[in-house]
């Protein structure tokens, strides 16, 4: 860290400062928050790019993973739902699983020839009907079950910080699988197929009403300890008293120090993230990565293994994606499958990663707040701009569709921001060493 | 068992729809593929170079209306369609002078013309949303259809109808000429040849003296057609929606990458696997399977393989099995 550095982030600061002064504090820390979350997805994203080179363009998916995670995790279990399908769903499920898994042994074992392909493709059709017959009665059998508060399985009822390491399990599983399969072949499809999953992940989340309600929203998930409700904040005593001590008004103060308690432990992730990924850049381990990224045939010609170790980070870049998705739907209280736009989950990270600096954590934790601050600043801020500007003219159609496009000049700012950046400083703010 | 009446169901639900969607995603995907083989990057911004490309025809159309002009049976939006092709041109001409250029004299590697793309895509996303908003739009006008189920019932005498929108006749009329133009400049014309020669090597072909802003010019104006056009003939047949533009761009790069990327024979070839796949997963079969079977045992069920909200998925499956099993595609496209 050098001066430069820490007179942008001193900057950054002063931003969220008067956010709060000049608006609200609880705003500005909302914003901090989701800043902060985004910090950590950038971090995820920057050791893929930043480290190794990889491309990948399905960040929303694998965020939306560990949201379901969350679910998975704490949501409060459903007996009912349970016993009329779970084991249905999950035999199904393995099922599906082991005819994949006999499918690729097959393809291994069998010799090249019309005899495999048949075989490969009797197994696999035929699967796929057995798979939908032990799935789709007992997928019936749970959705019927109370579907207007319920018709899922359930989750665990545990708490809710337990399901921020098994979102990164998730993704890093999703990721192995999307991994195993593009890297190794031209750079692009990385990109194409990542893009793909995170679709495909939505889609499945969107329409699995029995995994988290699909679009019938799952609500009311537990806060992580040891954030308490507003409600029960403005009944305690001790917090009145302290509130009224400080002449506070017990409302806003409660919602603030929710706030506040959030913004502390995401931090504390945060600066956990950071400095493992500090170590690990510094590492040998950091070298060989880099070293892979600026030169792989050089690299491979020393013995390293290109297409396994690019498989490591990826894996591990979405991992820590994964875990800031769980943290989010742990924050936000409920998974809402229909807010998930690659447009501010996926590409909204790119331009944090490389409007900070790719290949610097500590860029990526700046990209990350000061993008975070400004993609929201303009949210709040926007609407007011524009019915400022239209004031003086007629009411009609031109001034409702303009006062209505304001939220869309984001997208054509970001855009701008992103090409700008590429072209004229493509090391970002804070530079690889 | 009525064998007539089976095919004809299949055809009306199966073969006309897919064709029509195959011939819209093989325009988009030979877009794609042009720009993959002569510019060496993925556009990420094909999605919504067609959405943007689409709006301005949109607009135009609206103008045309308003001051009465029609084409008769016909659309109006196929008389405003040039000009859509000549503003997303210009737009696209613009973008590659004022970004792509800068990185194509560099050298840059194609992961960061994908990430400059991304930023295109970004800004074309804006501009759109801006100008039309998100709604979705219908601005199919004219006859509906070239043959009514009813008409077809009547001079058959079948029990099964069959019907073609006059949006699915013009998709595939156009398609045709579209892509038997392509061919025929890519193989006779001299500026043709030589983005062949372009695309085939670079550097011999830079040696062999020809000029490479021209053929980078041409590719960007080719694209500029053949994306508004898919997108015109899409949004005729279905409806224009900026976010769905955005998100054909899957089953666009599936068909590229199924028929090899860079090679305009896969991606047509490509758009139509795509397209048939997508069509027949989703399809429910009952109606077809209760033609074919004895009346007592004709199906409860409704036949589906995947529900369509999972179209999506099929060009997702498509990719997998293409990259794991023929990553240079179909016809042999590039794969270093």
């Amino acid at each position: 860290m050098n001066n430069r550095n820490l007179l942008l982030f001193a900057i950054l600061a002063a931003l969220y400062v008067a956010t709060g002064v000049f608006q609200s504090w609880n705003l500005a820390l909302n914003i901090l928050n989701l800043g902060l979350l985004s910090a950590i997805m950038a971090l995820g994203v920057n050791m893929q790019w930043g480290y190794a080179g990889l491309f990948n363009t399905g960040i929303m998916g694998f965020a939306a993973l560990g949201g379901l995670a969350v679910v998975l995790t704490s949501a409060p279990p459903q007996p009912e739902g349970w016993a009329a399908g779970g084991w249905g769903i999950l035999a199904g499920l393995l099922f599906g699983v082991a005819v994949i898994v006999a499918g690729t042994q097959l393809y291994q074992r069998m010799a090249k020839g019309r005899a495999r392909n048949l075989a490969l493709l009797v197994l696999l059709v035929g699967g796929f009907f057995a798979f939908r017959a032990i799935f789709d009665p007992a997928v019936e059998a749970v959705e019927a079950i109370n579907p207007a508060s319920a018709g899922n399985i359930g989750g665990l009822g545990l708490p809710s910080l337990l399901a921020w390491p098994l979102g990164g399990v998730l993704a890093a599983a999703a990721a192995w699988a999307i991994g195993k399969i593009s890297l190794g072949l031209r750079s692009d499809y990385l990109a194409i197929a990542t893009l793909g999953i995170a679709e495909i992940i939505i889609i499945v989340l969107k329409n699995e009403d029995w995994l988290a309600r699909g679009v019938k929203n799952m609500i009311g998930l537990p806060r992580p300890w040891p954030v308490p409700y507003e409600v029960d904040l403005q009944q305690s005593s001790t917090f009145l008293d302290w509130a009224a001590q400080y002449g506070f008004d017990p409302i806003v103060a409660s919602s603030i120090v929710v706030k506040l308690l959030y913004a502390l432990i995401f931090g504390l992730v945060l600066v956990v993230v950071v400095w493992m990924s500090e170590l690990a850049l510094k590492s040998p381990w950091g070298r060989m990565m880099r070293a892979i990224r600026d030169n792989e045939v050089a690299a491979e010609a020393m013995g390293k293994d290109v297409t396994r170790r690019h498989l490591q980070i990826f894996v591990i870049g979405s991992a820590v994606v994964g875990f800031a998705g769980a943290m989010m739907t742990s924050m936000d209280g409920q998974l809402t499958p229909g807010t998930y736009n690659p447009l501010r989950f996926t590409f909204l990270i790119w331009v944090m990663v490389i409007v900070g600096g790719s290949g610097n954590n500590w860029g990526a934790v700046l990209g990350g707040l000061l993008i975070g601050w400004l993609w929201l600043i303009v949210e709040s801020l926007g609407p007011g701009v524009m019915a400022v500007i239209t004031s003086g003219m007629a009411e009609g159609a031109l001034k409702a569709h303009l006062v209505d496009s304001a939220q869309h000049m984001r997208l054509l700012t970001l855009g701008v921001i992103l090409l700008l950046v590429l072209r004229f400083s493509p090391r970002g703010l804070i530079p690889e060493k | 068992m009525d064998i007539l009446n089976a095919i004809v169901a299949f055809v009306n639900f199966v073969v006309v729809p897919a064709t029509a969607y195959g011939a819209q995603l093989a325009l988009g995907a030979l877009g794609a593929t042009l720009v993959y083989g002569i510019l060496r990057f993925s556009n990420f911004a094909q999605g919504d170079t067609m959405a943007f490309g689409t709006m301005v025809t949109i607009i135009m159309t609206w103008w045309l209306q308003s001051i009465g002009v029609s084409f008769g049976p016909l659309p109006t939006a196929l008389l405003a369609m040039p000009v859509g092709i000549a503003v997303t041109a210009g737009f696209l001409l613009l973008t590659d002078r004022f970004v792509y250029r800068f990185y194509r004299k560099q050298r840059a590697a194609p992961t960061i013309l994908v990430i400059v793309s991304l930023g295109v895509m970004f800004v074309m996303n804006g501009v759109t949303r801006l100008i039309i908003g998100v709604e979705e739009q219908n601005f199919a006008d004219g006859e509906r259809f070239v043959m009514t189920a009813g008409e077809f019932k009547q001079w058959t005498g079948l029990a099964e109808g069959m019907a073609i929108k006059t949006t699915q006749a013009i998709t595939v009329i156009t398609a045709v000429i579209v892509v038997a133009w392509l061919f025929w400049f890519l193989q006779k014309t001299r500026t043709g040849k030589s983005m062949r020669a372009f695309s085939d090597n670079e550097d011999l072909a830079l040696l062999s003296g020809i000029n490479p802003q021209r053929v980078v010019m041409v590719t960007w104006i080719i694209v500029a057609g053949l994306a508004t056009i898919a997108g015109v003939l899409y949004g005729l047949d279905k409806s224009f929606k900026p976010f769905t533009y955005f998100q054909l761009l899957l089953p666009i790069f599936a068909a590229a990458v199924v028929g090899g990327l860079g090679n305009p024979l896969g991606a047509i070839a490509g758009g139509f696997v795509v397209a048939y796949s997508e069509v027949v997963v989703t399809y429910a079969w009952k109606k077809v399977v209760t033609y074919l079977v004895p009346a007592d045992m004709a199906p409860d069920a409704l036949i589906q393989l995947l529900s369509t909200d999972y179209k999506l998925a099929v060009s997702f499956i498509i990719l997998i099995i293409v990259l794991l099993f023929m990553p240079t595609g179909l016809f042999k496209g590039k794969s270093g």
